[in-house]
């Protein structure tokens, strides 16, 4: 009964556009058989309407600049990514007065010279001076970013660390984190993807020496200030850590090893008493009062951040920053492999 | 060969008549128009496909947890009372970008423009080989049809991402895309890549060979040039991406391990030892960078002969321009590891490609600069077309702009794979392309169907889009700053993205409303075909060859003699002539400056 109600609707719908066609044709007929062609009225119309656009396109990017921009991350809460923030900001300025410029420009032309007729353009057809200037000044331009963003690149990997960093290795897998501390003596035992079985969930070779001391848990705390060296691994798909707080982001990579490493500078604590995250967290709990989700408190995340299968969306870990005693507390109580296995 | 061509004149005017040779003409086709008409349309039926997927998910973006009725009668067992299944979400993802990327922007873009506009503006009969051609078509046909019966099989289509990662999309363990959906999809890029190297193949040496007598390659328009470039870069670098999926074939079906090494999935150890996903990464990238650009140089050469027709004005610095789309050529093929700075891949080779990656930056802005001057003191006539390239210089400002960011491999670890990344390359890839893939239609279509579009729709239909365009992907830079990642099936799971729903409602509305005003277009094109005004021979006023050769579709183009050439393509407004235009075939003066 729905289907053919449907197909009647169908056809009755396909009927009445003929006869708007049929009319609209015929109220056409005579007058426009040369309808493409451009008048004046529309050159002005469209002009205007350019102009208009390249007004809306500036103001609607002033409006979401001030509207969004408290909802980006927070201040970088590593060494690094201070850097990085610094580079971005740098980069992010140019990029936006060259929109400010550029596109005010096309659009004021397209404006400015709308046709009219009888009136001829300028031929005009090359300036080699005029290209040099706009050949150079961007090489210029480029040259400085790509020596800054070098500089920097080389930076964040080869950080002067005042102290020996530990040793942590990230392991993903469909789709949880599974982190697992050096021990002691800050040197992670060999694993392989072959020794996985029942609570050896990240495949620990026992029998290494190196590996009697490693800590395996499912939640991730970072001593602040400590620069931690990560390894990551992975079980089966590639995924990648995201530590968007600390700018740190690497892939997982079955049958490979991948490293990255930073020095987180705020405690969990910290970040919370931070002015722009209290008001952060203000306004995302006053959304989910409304739709009546519990409370939220700020909190560091490890995100996986390449597509990985049907619960990407969901695999996700706590990270936690906090001070050195504390974490050298909560290591004191976690299990070591030769405890566990 | 073009010469031995049957130069009868087939009535094109009836399409009930002539049923012996109905194959001939509308399928199994030969002559080039037919051929770029048949590309154009497989390209808009694809298009409208892929548009359509893009508005499912952003339903569940926007909606996540609300049931829409009508997602469960159009996705079946995926929507189980409207409620959309996550791997359905990957699935549409992933499609919608292969469809977009590799359908509607390689093929329907460049397949049609190339196949009509190539022997028309060079002066040539045919392309170098007809046969070839129709080959190329068919392939692309197949490669469709094998892609669209991937969406009807039990463990669903490819769902790992347009780029298809393995292992992700190497193991039906891993997710059920990776089944029977996933060997479609290798099969359908296989014939694509087929038919995509057998017409860069033909307009190669279509270009270099069948040139008219004066058209010098200093005097071919800058389409030519596009389309010239083009299929180089295509012939260069699709060949990888054809070793990057047999041997992902090899590993899923033969038990190879090129990509495979040291894999538990499901509970179940592998045998794989010893090979690398990086591996694929790499090779797919030597194509998927190139890509972009086989994507978007066409677009710009279409841009470029829209502007200075309807600017009434020689184009800016014409060898600056093909100076700028062979330097972007040569860099594309050294830039592919921007897409890898996270990978593992070693640190040095980060910075390599962040120095070569923001170098294209300069011959882009000497065009983006070139088409602003070409504007300049113009005589700016507002056809549709002519909105939808100004358009296209500014997405490919907005989004260029961005990819100095992308491009500097430490700015990349804050951003990559967020939603910033889905800004950038949508704006300045998608966008742009699909703009100057507008312009092409509204501009060429008298030389297609030999009828007129209309001009008001055309208006109504640009100003939607462009707002709707940029309505859509301006927003998702401020997500991606957010932290957001792409190709989450929902935020719900994380509190801190909660602020960003409203942004993402905003997305979807725009997307919707961009949407329903393709319809616009689609109306405006079938009904223009048959109903619309007979076209006059050069409509636009525009100098190039095309528009001397008849309105009727004949075999071999021209009646006669193929016009000569004695001049460029952009002799607009030239002083010493009365009109504004001086078509290529026109005779110089004597002492007429100029090339």
């Amino acid at each position: 009964m729905t289907g053919l109600l449907i197909a009647i609707v169908l056809f009755l719908l396909v009927l009445a556009i003929a006869q708007i066609i049929r009319i609209y044709e015929l109220a056409t007929k005579a007058s426009k058989r040369d309808e493409y062609v451009v008048t004046n009225k529309d050159n002005n119309y469209q002009g205007r309407l350019m102009l208009l656009f390249g007004f809306g396109l500036l103001a609607s990017f002033v409006w979401m600049v001030n509207t969004w921009s408290p909802l980006f991350l927070p201040k970088p809460s590593s060494l690094h990514g201070v850097e990085i923030d610094m580079l971005w900001d740098v980069s992010m300025g140019l990029i936006v007065v060259t929109f400010f410029i550029v596109q005010p420009i096309l659009f004021f032309f397209a404006y400015k010279y709308r046709g009219k007729e009888g009136q001829k353009a300028t031929y005009y057809e090359h300036n080699n001076k005029l290209e040099f200037v706009w050949t150079i000044v961007p090489a210029i331009v480029l040259a400085v970013l790509i020596v800054y963003g070098m500089t920097t690149w080389s930076n964040v990997w080869n950080p002067d660390n005042d102290e020996e960093p530990i040793v942590i290795e990230l392991y993903a897998q469909q789709f949880k984190w599974i982190a697992r501390y050096s021990g002691d003596d800050n040197t992670l035992g060999n694993a392989n993807v072959r020794l996985i079985q029942g609570v050896n969930t990240v495949g620990v070779d026992t029998m290494d020496v190196a590996s009697q001391d490693d800590i395996v848990v499912s939640e991730l705390h970072l001593p602040v200030g400590r620069p931690i060296k990560f390894l990551f691994r992975s079980q089966d798909v590639i995924h990648s850590a995201y530590m968007p707080h600390f700018r740190a982001q690497m892939n997982c990579v079955p049958g490979a090893q991948t490293s990255f490493q930073f020095t987180p500078t705020i405690t969990t604590e910290e970040i919370r008493t931070d002015p722009d995250v209290i008001q952060k967290v203000e306004r995302i709990n006053k959304i989910r009062l409304e739709a009546g989700k519990e409370f939220y408190e700020y909190d560091y995340l490890l995100l996986c951040n390449k597509v990985c299968g049907s619960a990407h969306y969901n695999m996700q870990m706590p990270l936690i920053v906090e001070t050195q005693a504390e974490y050298a507390q909560w290591l004191l109580q976690q299990k070591t492999v030769k405890e566990s296995i | 060969m073009a010469k031995k061509i049957n130069e009868e004149v087939i009535s094109n005017d009836d399409h009930e008549h002539h049923v012996e040779n109905f194959w001939t003409k509308y399928v199994f086709s030969m002559d080039h128009k037919m051929i770029g008409k048949q590309f154009l349309v497989t390209g808009m039926l694809m298009g409208v496909l892929g548009v359509f997927m893009s508005m499912l998910f952003r339903l569940q973006l926007a909606w996540p947890n609300e049931k829409f009725v009508i997602l469960e009668s159009i996705l079946g067992k995926w929507a189980p009372e409207g409620q959309m299944d996550p791997n359905i979400y990957l699935a549409l993802v992933t499609i919608h970008g292969t469809i977009m990327v590799f359908f509607v922007l390689t093929a329907g873009l460049s397949g049609t423009f190339s196949n009509l506009l190539i022997p028309l503006q060079i002066g040539a009969r045919d392309m170098a080989s007809g046969f070839l051609n129709m080959l190329s078509y068919w392939f692309f046909a197949a490669s469709s049809v094998v892609m669209v019966v991937s969406l009807f099989v039990e463990t669903g289509p490819a769902s790992g991402g347009w780029t298809v990662y393995p292992p992700l999309s190497a193991l039906p363990q891993a997710m059920p895309g990776s089944g029977a959906g996933m060997t479609l999809w290798l099969v359908s890029m296989t014939l694509f890549i087929a038919g995509s190297l057998l017409g860069s193949l033909n307009y190669i040496v279509t270009i270099i060979n069948l040139r008219t007598k004066g058209m010098s390659m200093d005097r071919l328009p800058l389409t030519i040039w596009a389309f010239f470039v083009t299929a180089i870069l295509g012939v260069l670098s699709f060949p990888v991406l054809l070793s990057a999926a047999l041997l992902l074939m090899f590993d899923r079906l033969l038990g190879t391990s090129f990509y495979l090494s040291d894999i538990m999935v499901a509970g179940e150890l592998l045998h794989n030892e010893g090979g690398s996903p990086v591996l694929y990464e790499h090779l797919f990238w030597f194509l998927g960078h190139p890509e972009v650009y086989i994507i978007l140089l066409p677009a710009l050469g279409i841009t470029s002969e829209v502007i200075a027709t309807n600017s009434r004005k020689p184009i800016f610095g014409y060898r600056a321009m093909i100076g700028s789309i062979l330097a972007i050529a040569f860099l594309s093929f050294i830039v592919w590891g921007h897409h890898m700075f996270i990978t593992g891949m070693n640190p040095f080779l980060g910075s390599v490609f962040t120095f070569t990656t923001l170098l294209i930056a300069i011959p882009s802005a000497v065009k983006a600069f070139n088409y602003i001057t070409t504007l300049w003191k113009g005589n700016i006539q507002f056809t549709p077309a002519m909105l939808f390239s100004i358009g296209l210089v500014s997405t490919f400002v907005a989004g260029g702009l961005t990819g100095i960011i992308l491009g500097d491999s430490a700015l990349d670890i804050n951003v990559h794979d967020t939603y910033f990344v889905v800004a950038h390359f949508h704006i300045v890839m998608g966008l742009s392309a699909i703009f100057g893939m507008f312009a092409g239609v509204y501009h060429w279509f008298p030389k297609m169907y030999r009828r007129m579009m209309n001009k008001t729709m055309g208006y109504f239909h640009f100003w939607l889009t462009f707002i709707s365009a940029y309505g859509v992907f301006f927003p998702m830079h401020f997500t991606g700053l957010a932290g957001l990642p792409r190709r989450y099936y929902s935020n719900a799971e994380f509190p801190m993205f909660d602020e960003l729903q409203d942004i993402n409602v905003i997305i979807t509305m725009f997307a919707i409303f961009g949407g329903i005003a393709q319809l616009i277009f689609l109306f405006n094109f079938f009904y223009s075909m048959w109903r619309g005004p007979v076209a006059p021979k050069n409509p636009w006023r525009s100098n190039t060859l095309e528009w001397t050769t008849e309105v009727e579709h004949i075999h071999g183009n021209w009646e006669g003699e193929i016009p000569t050439v004695h001049r460029w393509p952009y002799d607009y407004s030239k002083p010493g002539h009365d009109d504004d235009f001086v078509p290529q075939s026109i005779p110089r003066l004597k002492n007429e400056p100029g090339h």
